[in-house]
């Protein structure tokens, strides 16, 4: 079954999307994920989405998610790499994304998931 | 999702801007969706219009579904039968120039929208 790799790289998990998301892949992804920040006792999960050019109602339910469920196993999650046309469509479309933090590109993310641990 | 291919080179065929490509495309998914989810599927349609000098894509989401009893509460954001975000439909209004919907129980659903390039 196709997959999203998850990397780690100390106590943070690293999830770079580079291809189009179809519903049982998302779902997969969080299933993946979940299991991994318990296992690998993550404090951090990054989800890069640069490669993204459409983020539908969907997707931004599983990154609420992902970062929702993080929170709750004690681990704080960041996306990065949103590209401008995605978060004007986002906006428009009505998901503001509310408790999901964000930062420009990846370095920034780490930066910030580096704070709050 | 194979739609959302046609419907972004289509779009970029005409000219459309990143974001005015962005908006139509995730349109789209949405409402491809939700023919496939509540639907329990169907056919969409991508059409290249014109009026004057205007040019645009009208996309239409036909099914044979059980059709929607209260449109207008169907529209409502955050109102879902579905378990979803209940931003299928009003979203992809928001995200389109013009929007239409012909719906009746047991009659399945059309909707149709026209997304215009920006002059």
């Amino acid at each position: 079954m196709e997959r999203i790799p998850i990397l780690r790289m100390g106590r943070q998990l690293l999830v770079t999307i580079q291809v189009d998301m179809h519903d049982q892949l998302a779902l997969t992804l969080q299933d993946d994920l979940t299991a991994r920040i318990v296992k690998d006792r993550a404090k951090g999960v990054l989800i890069d989405i640069s490669s993204l050019d459409v983020v539908d109602s969907f997707i931004g339910r599983m990154i609420s998610n992902i970062a929702n469920m993080s929170r709750v196993l004690d681990a704080q999650t960041v996306v990065v790499g949103m590209r401008p046309a995605v978060a004007i469509t986002l906006v428009e479309l009505g998901l503001d994304l509310a408790g999901v933090r964000t930062a420009l590109n990846v370095e920034r993310g780490m930066a910030l998931l580096a704070q709050v641990e | 999702m194979r739609l959302r291919q046609v419907v972004r080179e289509r779009a970029i065929a005409i000219g459309f801007s990143l974001v005015d490509q962005t908006k139509v495309v995730t349109a789209a998914s949405e409402l491809g969706r939700n023919t496939i989810q509540y639907g329990g599927g169907g056919h969409a349609r991508v059409t290249l219009v014109e009026s004057g000098a205007r040019r645009g894509l009208r996309l239409e989401f036909i099914d044979k579904g059980p059709g929607i009893a209260d449109v207008s509460l169907a529209l409502t954001d955050g109102y879902t039968t579905g378990g979803g975000l209940g931003l299928g439909l009003s979203g992809a209004k928001r995200l389109s120039d013009e929007f239409a919907i012909q719906t009746a129980p047991g009659q399945g659903t059309q909707v149709t929208i026209v997304r215009w390039k920006n002059a």
